[in-house]
């Protein structure tokens, strides 16, 4: 693996905590992420990965009830400051959510173009190579190029969370945030998407919730395992897959529990 | 024998619900084709063309029309939907998007407060605040008098509309870095404009109806008019009078106007049905 320790720190979580009404999601995490890398989250199913992910776009908020403390620097700027526009922060950390949400009533092709559209590109060619770029990274394009007007909700949950990748990729953020991109996939879509992060790692910071943890060891520069709204261990994902400080980590990486 | 009991119970008991909800569903629509059937035998035997281009002739000569009416109550009908569609998707889109909000939950009582007063009451109501200030009925007064009426519809459609649309859709739009206001216009209610013209076409038809609220605002008079400080007449308004006159032939007139009426709501339905449709078929890049 690269040596990354020189590479610039794009986004830092310092002392980040989450909660639904009074049940506190995410306790306190700090980490920061390095430009151009891909970094995993691992760890058992509600502990709190998917509400800590969008507590770094400020979606979490959206949720009745729901608030965070700490801080988020992202480039330095802390995205939670009362000066900062979250339309902004939200434009350069892109998020493929957990469960695919492609817009209905939509074509797909405006599913992939409407964040461009709606930031005042209108030129159809731009559009439709934009379209088309972006649905390829996503691996999809073959499938879709002949239907590009259909619903997208016409599509399958695979193949709608191919889509939703590629309407986060069209607006172009810098960093983008994962939550289990892969889970509806079936191998060979799966392995395309991670030939995408690899690609997308030569420009993006990427974070990646995943249950698979070959997935995790595979494509990630760092891996973080989360347990009951902790960060239990964070590290090079060549140290904690092959030799993890903490006994619960080990556990849940060779399937002891989780 | 004791299954042969048991199932010849079941029989019974399954037959005696079918026939309670079969005899129900008659007695609804009973009176439904009873009045179908009168206005059109009564209505359509006293339609002739003349009805639709003509204005009333005094009483004791043959013939006139309602042309001023059918004009009258379309004008009406646009003015009063100009004022409410604007203001009730609006406030629809409020309660939907805001719904935490104080003034939310406060909007939302008072909405359906509205919904409850009788048209008769919004008609005085405008007469209050409209002809009494501007010293003479007009076409404005019956044109707020409606938009009355038909607010709390669409608002309370609209919001229901809205509100059916999931939050992680908004959550999406959100996090592509899009503004609120861009994701409520462009990605919420895309997706809705045809139901929420189902609920605008809702409300227009249920105002095209009403005469208690025009009475007093628009009052009605004998001839075209374009005015908006002028008395204006309408369909209902003029069946109203004509059909509580002692004079045979207004009372024909009254069931022509009962007719056209009638089908106009009709076909204003049908017509929405067509556009949505229309709509729903529309797909791709736009
Ligand atoms: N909308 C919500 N309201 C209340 N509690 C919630 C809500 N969403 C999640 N939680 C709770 O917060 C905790 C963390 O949930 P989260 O979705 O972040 O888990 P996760 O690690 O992503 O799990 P998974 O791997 O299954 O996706 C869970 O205990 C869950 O019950
Ligand atoms: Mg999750």
């Amino acid at each position: 693996m690269t040596d990354y320790n020189h590479a610039k720190i794009i986004l830092e979580a310092k002392k980040l905590e989450a909660w639904f009404g009074d049940f506190q999601a995410v306790k306190g995490i700090t980490v920061d992420y390095r430009e151009k890398t891909i970094n995993a989250i691992i760890g058992p199913s509600g502990c709190g990965k998917s509400t800590y992910l969008r507590c770094l776009n400020r979606i979490h908020e959206e949720i009745e009830g729901a608030r965070t403390a700490g801080e988020v620097l992202l480039e330095g700027e802390n995205i939670y400051d009362k000066k900062v526009d979250v339309v902004d922060v939200r434009r350069r950390i892109g998020m493929v959510f957990q469960k695919p949400n492609p817009f209905p009533s939509m074509s797909i092709l405006d599913n992939v173009v409407i964040g461009l559209r709606l930031q005042g590109i209108s030129k159809r060619s731009t559009l439709l190579e934009t379209a088309e770029s972006c649905l390829r990274k996503a691996a999809l394009w073959d499938e879709v190029k002949d239907k590009l007007s259909s619903m997208g909700t016409s599509l399958s949950g695979g193949q709608q969370q191919r889509l939703c990748i590629a309407r986060a990729l069209a607006v172009n953020p810098p960093v983008l945030l994962m939550d289990e991109p892969t889970s509806a996939l079936d191998p060979i879509a799966t392995a395309k998407i991670e030939e995408l992060m690899n690609e997308i790692k030569k420009d993006y910071t990427v974070i990646i919730v995943t249950h698979n943890m070959q997935q995790a060891a595979r494509i990630s520069d760092f891996t973080s395992f989360f347990h009951y709204g902790n960060m239990v261990e964070h590290g090079m994902s060549s140290n904690i897959f092959t030799n993890p400080k903490e006994k619960s980590t080990e556990d849940y990486i060779s399937g002891r529990f989780g | 024998m004791m299954k042969l009991n048991y199932r010849l119970y079941r029989k019974t008991k399954n037959f005696a619900f079918l026939v309670l909800t079969l005899g129900s569903a008659i007695a609804v629509l009973i009176p439904l084709f009873m009045i179908i059937q009168f206005v059109l035998v009564q209505g359509a035997s006293s339609l002739t063309l003349d009805f639709f281009t003509e204005l009333p002739k005094p009483v004791g000569e043959l013939g006139g029309g309602m042309k001023h009416a059918i004009v009258g109550t379309i004008c009406l009908v646009i003015l009063g939907a100009a004022i409410a569609v604007p203001i009730g998707v609006t406030c629809g889109i409020y309660l939907s998007e805001f719904r935490k909000s104080k003034l939310s939950k406060n909007l939302k009582l008072t909405v359906d407060l509205m919904s409850g007063i009788p048209s008769i009451v919004i008609g005085i109501f405008a007469y209050l605040m409209v002809v009494v200030p501007l010293k003479s009925f007009s076409a404005l007064a019956g044109g707020i008098a409606l938009s009355i009426i038909m607010l709390p519809i669409i608002i309370k459609t609209s919001e229901e509309i809205l509100k059916l649309v999931p939050d992680h859709i908004r959550e999406a739009g959100l996090a592509l870095g899009l503004p609120r206001w861009k994701v409520i216009l462009f990605v919420v209610l895309k997706g809705e404009i045809s139901n929420l013209l189902t609920g605008i076409i809702l409300a227009i038809s249920r105002a095209a109806g009403e005469t208690a609220p025009l009475l007093f605002t628009a009052f009605g008079n004998m001839y075209m008019s374009y005015g908006l400080n002028q008395p204006m007449a309408s369909l209902p308004v003029q069946i109203y009078t004509y059909a509580i006159s002692p004079y045979k032939e207004w009372q024909k007139q009254a069931w022509a106007g009962a007719f056209v009426l009638m089908v106009l709501i009709l076909s204003m339905n049908l017509f929405a049905r067509y556009i949505l449709t229309k709509i729903k078929d529309k797909k791709g890049i736009s």
